[in-house]
């Protein structure tokens, strides 16, 4: 009994030191010299400003300006509302604003939910507002489930291509490119299956929007 | 040669229905609702627990109490419930009842033959035979009862051992040897004997099987405690499951009443199995008697379904008992016939099995019978001085015995015996045979080769206990090449040459010791330390009472082969608890789809009133939820009465590999568990849904 | 459904197959104590590891001993960790190492997660990144995802050693095991495993949160932190906590759709490897391939399962409008709470790889799931993580179902039941049921609790509407039962209302009843496959004959599904029918 308590204590001690700080700090030294664009975030620089994370999703909504010449605010959240210039990223449900990412958070969203079905509704009528008028044989039966569903992280910085597709309509126009280029951009940011079978194809939209603006606003 | 194996003696079987037996089972059915009788089998002690709170709640309803626990189910459906619990327990009593009930027959046939004899001591007292002990000394005269069970010490006579073997034709029981062991209640038909009592009062061989076939010195073995621990395990979760469905339905808006709960509970738990498990073991005893077999102890039956190496004596269990003619060898000179016709005028009027042998083997060589008379034969019979045997016919001697007893007898004529004789003498012995020197006057003129001659349909047997997966050891007192030449004919697994009763003790401890399980039979006093260290020791009737003593089954019949049927019968007593295990299990898929869609009909239903989505479940399309709750309660109840045949016949075991075998009940037992129950089910709620009117 | 996905699940398990084989025969080359590949580096800090704890490795230990140095052992982990908890804004931890200045959280929370770290259940009643300084989450929850790993591995590889003992009552040394454990199994892999996913784009790192100003101009806040030496054995270990609150979904957890499959095959690798493992310690390989056959089975039918319920869609979606078909460019399906990068396939699969074992780690929603897919994991969870199961745990539970299914069986083929010719009797049955009796008592048993009172109630989310609501309680208690901490993530006991969790207070009848349900679900049984384990160490073997029954056959595999389904799932039937059931048969919106 007294042995196993010595033991005990002078393993857990022991075994903390090795596990809990010899081995996360020589992993963190690794990375830091063999990958540190990874082991940092891949964090993404415009104009040497930290624009965010390459794969953090993140908002393509702007603040609404409201009439004192201030963001507007709604229960101590800004209020946003869709860039039509720039891909919209899936429905976020982080709590302080969406891709709030120091808050990761399931939406939670039951299948027999009333509530489901009416952030369902409301997430297709907003896609369908911003995208049908360039787009204008687009119907609910069209709109892909990923641009209405919120995702896992809520922090995706996914679409599926044809979320892009649809959303191409409204970009090249906005952006006065030809569909084509536009759908060339989205080929090049699709990110492919992992092993070539694992998972589903994405388009990662922060690059997508970055390489947009690089085109059209001559970004860096 | 029509020296048969000893036939086993079937017991007349006693029928299920014989009226006696049948009402008394009823009656003990009842009976044994006592709790305190119940409480031993923790599955059916839970049904009547169930039962008895169903009752007092139909009770509180039938005076215009509200059901206990809540629900809004009719007065009816609360009594139909208590009553199919009730018959649960009582069909389970049954099931007990009967086989007890047709042990007991057994034992009252046996009782019957009790009766109160005096014994006359030595000494010419006398002393009821009821006080006889260990060591009392009596005599017995034709037409008397012996007394006690006991050793013969001065004597031969004929036995009737009708009694208890069933067997009408007496035996003989002689003083000294393996044939001296007497059984009390068996009668003497002939000669006075002595006997020494070898037991103490109320002991006896026949008290003992009395107490057996009844059941009423049954004790649990370890294997139905440890399916019995399993039972109580499962029947542990089911009541979990159903203690905490309460506050689920409460949660989703469903009252569950306490009447529902407990049929579901009492659907769940392995009624069928727990019903019918000591039945089980009472009839695997009962159908060990009935093949003449007595166990001493309800373990020596279940080990016998687990045996592993088999030991069989070869003289008398592989082989006929005695050497048969098998080839005349002539000396040089001498034609085959000559020396046939010589050997068959001279076993002429020998009634042994090798006189009679030489007889036929004879007719072989086209050598007509003769007939003693007609040939004014005079007999010389076999002593053990002379060591031959023969007749005289006109004037010339004919003799045929051991080879150096006629050798002896060739040179006291004044012959010689050719010197090939030894050489052929000396073959046979070594070939494990025995060699008869033949001679006419002077004249030696060859050797019949005795054999040993292996049981038909051994080769057969032995290839089924192989298939069970049992090895069969061949124990001898041959040299190696004789026993290994009949191993190999008899197509045993393996043998041991030259046994001695210390050698076979010690391969015994060694297969042990490897962690097998093994059996034999035997009869002698010298095998009594093998018998006792073997797992199931199987004694003749017929042995020493040391070796009845020492084993832990006998054999009424005597039968050295009656092992396989020992062994099959173990191995059926463990099937039929494992199969009716699986399929008590098995059937709860079905009472799970006949209760719970009923109890959560109206489970989150669009509108109150109507059908939730669970409905959905009733797959067996039953008619109205009580129906199909009580009906799924009295297929539980039924299924057991339908069982008591299959639980006391047993399942039948078949040698086709453990894998198979399993293949094949699970087919039958589990997936026909699964799926007898869906039928039956709906059956019985064709017939309640009609009678209820829905 | 799609061809890829179909791929995905499928071309996983081969892959899987093929990697646990070899590492199957490498522990049990580790655990016999036989020279291995990477014997010349570790055999030094092992004999070092052994001075330094004053452990004498050629003790051995009966179960009694082996039991109770395990339980004491884990009582100073829970200590510690308690401790390290509490304390995590003390004077004495480096800003650095708490950049957010965390305050710790209450008792019944920190209670809840002490006991759900040391049991490898990984259950979490608090949000990583919001609640968790660095130094917490590596020298005290870190520390634990290994060593509780280690702890189950173990009492398999001792179960194992009862089953084969021919002589005598030892177990092995608990000391010894553990050592060896860490460092042959655990260490290796892991260090490899955090390098291939920082390769992939798992952060590791020190910085304190950052903020981005986006394009659109807003501003994003980012958590940072030392994620992938975490992550590696949090899979591995089948831990599941996540350092981020939505766990493996999260981009720093799970970057790519090859660090998901990456994952999900460090989760399967152990409990898949231990298997083979068993074979090869029996001295029989056929027997490893049984009962991995028998896993492979059940999980493969789950995956199946998940697959279609999740490509369905869900009544909600399609109340509102939704086509969730296949479609160019889009999967179509339940993408609620799901991401894009993996996917229908790679989600559901991944639910059922954690589910099956007692991970928990989560790359989707399961709260989110259709009810259909939502009844998978809680079916996986049913049959008490006996398909592949928790590291180690999976293993000792399954060998207790094997030992139940020989049981039936062997009477079945009419013999007295015989194990690796080890004769059951009695004993070994008494302590197999209860051990596999604790599970179900704990879960459903908590659940009743929890569902029936005011206080159980207040856990549930506000959209835990209806049979949600009961889904989320009876999944919260199944999971902390079984040690597997994934979670309908609805359910709280934990309530933040303020960053760095001042003001923050816990729901103490959740925290302290799933508190207990982890333990009492984690030792008992622990104690009773010992137990089983001392029982059979010192029973004769009779060999095999043609009249024993095997368990290296697909009859026995068949056996064994069956009374794993009958004895085990079968006990959670009914409330698998008020939760997931309802919902996955109706349309209705509630």
């Amino acid at each position: 009994m007294r042995r196993d308590i010595v033991t005990s204590v002078i393993g857990i001690v022991v075994l903390t030191v090795l596990i809990g700080l010899v081995y996360p700090l020589v992993i963190t030294g690794v990375s830091q010299v063999a990958f540190p664009g990874n082991a940092n975030g891949q964090k993404v620089y415009v104009n040497g400003k930290l624009v965010g994370s390459k794969i953090i999703g993140q908002s393509f909504k702007s603040p609404v300006i409201g009439k004192n010449g201030k963001p507007e605010e709604k229960e101590e959240e800004l209020v946003t509302e869709a860039d039509p210039s720039y891909f919209q990223s899936r429905p976020s449900a982080t709590e302080g604003g969406a891709y709030n990412a120091a808050a990761s958070t399931f939406s939670n969203r039951g299948p027999n939910d009333k509530a489901t079905k009416e952030a369902d509704e409301e997430n297709i009528k907003e896609y369908l507002e911003l995208n049908k008028p360039y787009d204008t044989g687009l119907t609910t039966a069209q709109v892909p489930v990923d641009a209405v569903n919120t995702s896992g992280s809520n922090l995706d910085p996914e679409i599926s291509q044809a979320n892009a597709w649809v959303q191409a309509h409204r970009i090249a126009a906005k952006r006065q490119l030809s569909l084509a280029v536009v759908d060339g951009l989205i080929s090049k940011y699709t990110d492919s299956r992992g092993l070539g079978f694992s998972g589903e194809k994405g388009v990662n939209v922060l690059e997508l929007n970055l390489a947009l603006d690089r085109l059209t606003k001559g970004t860096p | 040669m029509s020296a048969q194996m000893p036939a086993t003696h079937e017991r007349q079987a006693i029928s299920l229905f014989q009226r006696d037996i049948v009402k008394r089972a009823l009656i003990d059915s009842f009976k044994k609702l006592d709790p305190r009788v119940q409480i031993h089998n923790p599955v059916m002690f839970v049904v009547e627990i169930g039962s008895l709170i169903t009752t007092v709640t139909w009770l509180i309803q039938a005076f215009g109490g509200k059901p206990l626990g809540g629900g809004n189910e009719p007065a009816w459906y609360t009594f139909l419930i208590s009553v199919w619990l009730w018959l649960t327990v009582v069909f389970a009593n049954m099931a007990e009842a009967f086989a007890e009930g047709r042990g007991r027959a057994q034992a009252d046939t046996l009782r019957a033959m009790r009766k109160e004899t005096v014994a006359r001591m030595r000494d010419g007292s006398t002393k009821a035979a009821a006080e006889l002990t260990r060591g009392d000394v009596v005599v017995v005269t034709p037409g008397e009862l012996i007394p006690g069970d006991g050793t013969v010490i001065e004597g031969i006579a004929t036995v009737d051992e009708s009694a208890i073997t069933g067997e009408s034709a007496p035996v003989i029981r002689e003083s000294g040897g393996d044939r001296s062991a007497v059984t009390g209640g068996t009668r003497v038909t002939s000669d006075e004997i002595v006997v020494e009592i070898t037991q103490e009062p109320g002991q006896s061989f026949l008290e003992r099987m009395i107490a057996l076939v009844e059941g009423a010195e049954r004790r649990k073995t370890p294997n139905e405690i440890a399916l019995n621990i399993l039972l109580a395990a499962l029947t542990l979760i089911f009541m979990i499951v159903v203690a905490t469905l309460r506050p689920f339905g409460l949660f989703s808006g469903t009252s569950i009443s306490e009447t529902t709960l407990i049929a579901l509970l009492v659907a769940l738990i392995p009624t069928t199995i727990g019903a019918l498990l000591s039945a089980i073991g009472i009839a695997g005893m009962d159908r060990l008697v009935r093949r003449n077999v007595l166990a001493l102890s309800g373990r020596a039956v279940e080990a016998s379904g687990d045996i592993d190496v088999l030991l069989l004596d070869k003289t008398g269990t592989i082989t006929i008992g005695n050497r048969l003619a098998s080839e005349f060898v002539p000396m040089p000179g001498v034609p085959e016939s000559e020396l046939a016709e010589v050997a068959q005028l001279s076993s002429l009027a020998d009634e042994t099995p090798e006189g009679r042998s030489i007889v036929v083997l004879a007719k072989q060589y086209g050598i007509r019978e003769h007939d003693m008379a007609t040939l004014h034969a005079e007999f010389v019979p076999f002593t053990a001085q002379t060591r031959m045997s023969g007749v005289n016919i006109d004037g010339q001697q004919l003799r045929k015995g051991a080879g150096d007893a006629i050798i002896e007898l060739v040179r006291g004529e004044g012959g010689s015996p050719p010197p090939e004789l030894q050489a052929v003498l000396d073959r046979i012995g070594n070939e494990g045979g025995t060699p008869l020197a033949v001679s006419r006057d002077s004249q030696v003129l060859g050797v019949v080769y005795l054999k040993d001659t292996i049981k038909e349909g051994m080769k057969a047997r032995f290839d089924q206990l192989r298939a069970m997966g049992i090895k069969t050891v061949m124990v001898t007192g041959d040299n190696r090449l004789t026993a290994a030449k009949i191993a190999e004919e008899s197509g045993v697994d393996d043998f041991l040459a030259e046994a001695t009763p210390e050698r076979k003790l010690a391969l015994i401890r060694e297969q042990q010791q490897d962690g097998r399980l093994v059996a034999m039979t035997g009869d002698g006093t010298n095998d009594a330390p093998a018998l006792a260290q073997a797992d199931v020791g199987v004694a003749m009737n017929t042995g020493t009472q040391a070796a009845r003593e020492a084993g832990n089954m006998v054999d009424l019949d005597s039968n050295p082969t009656k092992l396989i049927e020992i062994v099959e019968v173990g191995k059926q007593l463990l099937i039929t608890r494992g199969a009716l295990t699986t399929f008590s299990i098995a059937n709860d898929v079905a009472k799970y789809f006949a209760i719970l869609p009923a109890v959560f009909i109206g489970t989150y239903a669009a509108s109150p009133g109507g059908k939730g989505p669970l409905h959905v479940l009733n797959i067996m399309g039953l008619g109205t939820p009580r129906s199909a709750i009580v009906s799924a309660i009295i297929f539980n109840a039924i299924v057991i009465p339908l069982l008591i045949p299959l639980s006391l016949r047993g399942v039948r075991y078949r040698p086709i590999g453990a894998s198979a075998l399993l293949r094949r009940n699970l087919l039958i037992y589990g997936l026909g568990g699964i799926i007898a129950p869906f039928i039956g089910i709906k059956l019985i709620d064709l017939i309640v849904h009609n009678l209820l009117g829905g | 459904m799609t061809f890829a996905g179909w791929l995905t699940i499928f071309l996983f398990a081969a892959i899987l197959t093929a990697l646990a084989m070899p590492l199957g025969s490498y522990m049990a080359k580790v655990y016999t104590g036989r020279r291995v590949f990477l014997s010349p580096i570790f055999s030094g800090p092992e004999r070092f590891l052994y001075v330094i704890l004053r452990v004498d490795p050629k003790r051995e230990q009966d179960w009694k001993s082996y039991a109770k140095s395990l339980l004491i052992f884990s009582l100073a982990g829970w200590l510690l960790l308690y401790v390290i908890l509490r304390t995590q804004n003390a004077f004495f931890v480096p800003h650095g190492l708490n950049p957010l200045g965390y305050h710790s959280a209450p008792w019944n929370v920190t209670f809840n997660t002490t006991s759900s770290f040391l049991t490898n259940t990984n259950w979490q009643y608090y949000g990583g990144e919001t609640t968790m300084s660095y130094l917490s989450q590596m020298i005290g929850l870190t520390v634990q995802n290994w060593l509780s790993g280690g702890v189950g591995i173990v009492v398999a590889v001792a179960l194992i050693r009862g089953i084969i003992g021919r002589s005598g009552k030892s177990l092995g040394n608990f000391w010894q095991d553990l050592v060896r454990t860490v460092l042959y199994v655990l260490t290796p892999i892991s260090v490899i495993g955090a390098l291939v996913l920082v390769s992939q784009g798992v952060i590791q790192n020190f910085t304190t949160y950052l903020t981005a100003h986006t394009v659109t101009g807003l501003t994003q806040s980012i958590a940072m932190g030392p994620v992938a030496s975490q992550e590696v054995i949090k899979m591995l270990n089948t831990n599941g906590g996540g350092f981020f609150n939505v766990n493996s979904a999260h981009p720093f957890e799970n970057p790519t759709a090859f660090t998901n499959l990456f994952e999900m095959l460090l989760v399967l690798i152990i409990p898949a490897a231990l298997v083979f493992t068993y074979g090869r310690m029996t001295g029989n390989r056929r027997q490893g391939y049984a009962i991995y056959s028998a896993m492979m089975l059940m999980f493969l039918g789950a995956a199946i399962v998940a697959y279609i319920a999740e490509a369905h869609g869900s009544p909600a979606q399609h109340a509102a409008g939704l086509h969730t078909h296949v479609i160019s460019g889009s999967t179509g399906g339940n993408m609620e709470g799901k991401e894009q990068r993996f996917g229908i396939a790679g989600s559901a699969l991944f639910d059922v790889v954690t589910t099956v074992t007692s991970c928990g780690a989560v790359n989707s929603a399961i709260e989110s799931f259709t009810g259909i897919g939502g009844a998978v994991p809680m079916a996986n969870l049913s049959a008490s993580e006996v398909i592949f199961g928790g590291v180690g745990t999976g293993l000792y539970s399954m060998l207790l179902y094997v030992l139940l299914a020989v049981f039936i069986g062997g009477l079945m083929v009419g013999r007295t039941p015989e194990w690796l010719g080890k004769k059951l009797e009695a004993r070994e049955i008494k302590l197999a049921g209860l051990g596999i009796l604790i599970t179900p008592l704990a879960a459903l048993f908590c659940t009743a609790m929890a569902t029936a009172s005011h206080a159980g109630r207040a856990s549930i989310s506000e959209l835990g509407k209806g049979p949600q609501g009961f889904s989320e309680t009876f999944y919260a208690y199944l999971s902390q039962a079984n040690n597997n901490g994934s979670a309908f993530a609805g359910y709280t006991g934990f309530i933040q209302p303020n960053a760095g969790n001042v003001g923050s207070h816990g729901v103490t009848f959740a925290d302290l009843l799933g508190g207990f349900d982890m333990l009492f679900a984690r030792y008992a049984p622990i104690l009773f496959a010992l137990a089983v384990a001392g029982a059979l160490a010192g029973k004769r073997v009779t060999p095999a004959g043609l009249g024993t029954m095997r368990t290296d056959n697909p009859t026995f595999v068949v056996l064994l599904i069956g009374v794993i389904i009958l004895v085990g799932a079968l006990t959670f039937f009914p409330a698998l029918l008020l939760g997931p059931v309802v919902q996955g048969l109706t349309g209705h919106l509630y």
